[in-house]
């Protein structure tokens, strides 16, 4: 059973690891996220969708405390992430693990060292205890044999997925990941795709999905979040967006071109543009 | 011609706010790096990889250079000196330009086009490809992890190149003087021993490249740090680094030998 603790009364149980209680954020001035509420579900997989420049990587910086909403609340494990001292959320973060868009491996170590690197920095494990791990990571990766490649000798699927073992390296509660699906083939979809779940239930994790692959993410997660203009428009089970009427969830899971998201940007009339008006 | 006139001002007023933004900015990078620094001593194996990275990658260009800028003001030096009867004096004369001077200030701009460069485009990367976000999100301080070490690499190289220099140049001096032209070799050892003062020369020239090494670390990692995240960002920030090192060090060098030579 987990708890937060309030001062107004006594701890009070929370099946969330991860909450925004209207939430606002902008960056120079132009709104990106505008009153958002979400809940994370503790064990669950858990997508954010949208378009781009909607604000998704931003929720995930807001999670992981680095960068700091201008109104309202996250809380991560009951806690707020923002507004405590460096040493706590660096705490914090050591139970998080996050999944960069395309790996962000440190391009002079190999695959070992880079899931290495979590590892020596925050445990005092022997060498052989250390090297022990980081294969057990890499073979859950499948990539135990690729431990001695290079970042630049890795396909764009395989360090993705070297940068997953190390994500997990330290066993997180929660894991991110920032569209991990992005200029992959489909064999590498489907293999990210089916990690993302079977590391999730295999650590008893928190997993939150930050992506555009609507056919893949609706596969493997337990509930998807839309967001659009800086709000959430959508939310459901995979069921429930798949058989949903409503028109932007419509437009985005079957992939038009026109709806309420507009083909054009916004622009004074063609007419006007093309010095017709006098005409 | 009144709507030019305000451009100007607007321009003017908003290329001030944008230096004195930087300026902030550069403040607390450098009070970050400052305040981080205690890994950097603490795994001091981090702060020796650093070292190797800027002082020992640098030491051929270091050393190459010296000789030929101690040749070179050998021979400038002795046809100089000849006029006036002295040419014994050479070695002096080659000792005290480059441990004064142009020891810590070339070895400065050679410093900071080989070093600074290098290191403002790591860290450009770096930040470009998000490796200092995910050491971030590992709970790993980017500062005290990979910034702090190199400031300390570079602060500790610095001095070194310098030193390593002079003694290039002075033997470049000694090479076209003494084995070449055949000036006597007592002579020009006994005049520049005599000449060269441990504390006004050697020491203040030690300073100088301590500061200079100083100077030219922090501006290579603090634009690297506020690089945009993209190519043409890096690339601009590694052209930033060099010139605005060169000019530091120019600077800097000015105002410490009117402190250290001039008495003001």
């Amino acid at each position: 059973m987990h708890f937060r603790f309030s001062l107004s009364g006594p701890p009070v149980p929370s099946d969330n690891l991860v909450e925004f209680s209207q939430v606002e954020f902008s960056y120079d001035g132009r709104p990106i996220l505008q009153g958002v509420d979400m809940r994370f579900a503790r064990g669950k997989v858990v997508a954010i969708m949208g378009g781009s420049g909607t604000g998704k990587t931003t929720l995930l910086r807001l999670i992981g405390g680095q960068l700091k909403p201008g109104r309202g609340k996250v809380l991560v494990d009951g806690g707020p992430v923002h507004g405590i001292p460096h040493a706590r959320l660096y705490a914090i973060r050591r139970k998080m693990g996050m999944l960069f868009q395309f790996g962000a491996l440190f391009t002079d170590l190999t695959a070992f060292e880079n899931v290495a690197f979590p590892l020596r920095e925050h445990t005092d494990l022997p060498e052989s205890m250390i090297r022990d791990m980081v294969l057990m990571k890499l073979d859950a990766v499948g990539l135990r044999g690729a431990h001695a490649l290079k970042p630049a000798e890795l396909s764009g699927g395989m360090a993705r997925r070297v940068a997953l073992a190390r994500a997990i390296a330290l066993d997180p509660m929660l894991i991110m990941y920032d569209e991990p699906f992005t200029g992959l083939d489909p064999i590498s979809v489907g293999v990210i795709g089916n990690l993302i779940r079977r590391l999730n239930d295999a650590l008893g994790a928190t997993s939150v999905v930050v992506t555009h692959d609507v056919q893949e993410s609706l596969k493997i997660v337990d509930y998807v979040y839309f967001l659009a203009g800086g709000k959430v428009v959508a939310e459901g089970t995979p069921q429930q967006v798949r058989d949903s009427g409503e028109p932007f969830v419509h437009q985005f899971v079957h992939g038009e071109s026109d709806g309420p998201v507009h083909f054009h940007y916004g622009a004074p009339p063609y007419g006007e543009d093309l010095g017709l008006g006098d005409r | 011609m009144i709507n030019a006139l305000a451009n100007g001002i607007r321009l003017i007023g908003h290329r001030t706010i944008e230096a004195v933004w930087r300026l902030g900015a550069a403040t607390r990078f450098m009070g970050l790096v400052l305040a981080r620094s205690a890994m950097a001593f603490r795994r001091f194996q981090l702060t020796l990889d650093e070292i190797h990275f800027a002082g020992v990658l640098s030491l051929i260009i270091i050393i190459v250079s010296g000789l030929f800028v101690g040749l070179v003001l050998g021979l400038q030096g002795y046809e100089t000196l000849k006029r006036y009867g002295s040419a014994e004096a050479v070695g002096t004369l080659v000792a005290l330009a480059l441990v004064r001077e142009l020891g810590p200030v070339v070895a400065a701009l050679l410093f900071a086009s080989r070093a600074g460069s290098a290191m403002t485009a790591e860290i450009g990367i770096m930040k470009s490809t998000e490796q200092l976000s995910a050491m971030e999100m590992m709970a790993v301080d980017p500062f005290a992890r990979v910034i702090s070490p190199m400031f300390w690499g570079g602060f500790i190289s610095m001095p070194l190149l310098a030193a390593i220099f002079s003694v290039m140049g002075i033997f470049g001096g000694y090479l076209i003087t003494v084995v070449i032209i055949g000036v006597d070799s007592g002579a020009f050892w006994s005049q520049m021993q005599a000449s060269v003062d441990l504390r006004d020369d050697i020491l203040n020239g030690v300073i100088k490249s301590v500061v200079f090494g100083a100077a030219v670390t922090a501006i290579a990692l603090f634009e690297g740090y506020d690089a945009p995240p993209t190519a043409e960002g890096v690339s601009r920030a590694v052209t930033r680094t060099v010139v605005t090192s060169a000019l530091a060090v120019l600077a800097l060098d000015f105002v410490l030998t009117a402190f250290m030579f001039t008495g003001v």
